[in-house]
């Protein structure tokens, strides 16, 4: 089948290697992004690439250095787990982050989320002076 | 080659889990922190990998998949119950 195995051991070899140091530069390029950019949702941005790509890197690092085939399903799945835990910790902590105004409104470019807040604002106000309105005659009728 | 990636990784590793732990004792934000150490969590998750590829075993990746349990549960449970406590609200 194979012609020349330590040729083929090698390349893969060489391509779990690449895979090794770019999933430790991710880790690296982190770091760099939590010390130099400016506020929590920038921060947040930089702190997404090792928790996933570099996380699958290393995975596949792992798989092919072990060369059986049976390790890529359960490498899958701790990735998988990955995948599906950090979406919902990030959204998490980016809605306590705007809550609680953890940004800087003048680096925004959009800022799709401030349509949506004033809104429901709005809605709330009206609801309270609608019942505002009614409350005295629904008592006064109540009463009698 | 091995022993130069192992010297490679080990080396971006170390600095990165420095700049998260500055990030950590600095961060003005406790949401910074939380990140932060999210990241070292993640760091961590990264040498552990490394240690398994370089030395062709698999005994490691239970305790990769618990690492992101618990970053995923900490950030979770701190980002629910934060408050806003800092002296000028948008030093950040």
């Amino acid at each position: 089948m194979n012609p020349e195995p330590n040729a083929v051991d090698a390349v893969i070899d060489a391509v779990s290697a690449v895979f090794m140091a770019v999933g430790a530069l991710m880790s690296l390029a982190a770091a760099i992004g939590l010390l130099r950019f400016p506020d929590l949702m920038s921060r947040m941005h930089a702190a997404t690439k090792p928790q996933v790509l570099g996380l699958f890197l290393l995975l596949a690092a792992v798989g092919l250095q072990l060369r059986t085939w049976w390790v890529w399903p359960v490498l899958a799945v701790a990735w998988i787990f990955q995948l599906l835990t950090v979406p919902v910790s990030a959204h998490m902590v980016g809605r306590a982050g705007y809550r609680t105004k953890h940004l800087h409104k003048e680096l925004l470019s959009t800022d799709e989320l401030e349509a949506v807040v004033v809104k429901a604002a709005k809605a709330a106000r009206e609801e309270e002076e609608d019942d505002g309105g009614n409350h005295p005659p629904s008592s006064a009728i109540e009463n009698r | 080659m091995m022993e130069l990636v192992l010297t490679v990784t080990a080396v971006a590793l170390a600095l990165a889990a420095a700049g998260a732990i500055i990030r950590i004792a600095r961060g003005p934000s406790l949401l910074d922190r939380v990140l932060a150490a999210d990241v070292l969590l993640a760091i961590l998750g990264a040498a552990l990998c490394i240690d398994m590829a370089v030395n062709r075993h698999l005994n490691n990746l239970m305790l990769v998949v618990a690492i992101s349990v618990i970053g995923f549960i900490g950030s979770v449970t701190v980002a629910r119950f934060v408050a806003d406590r800092r002296e000028q609200p948008n030093e950040s």
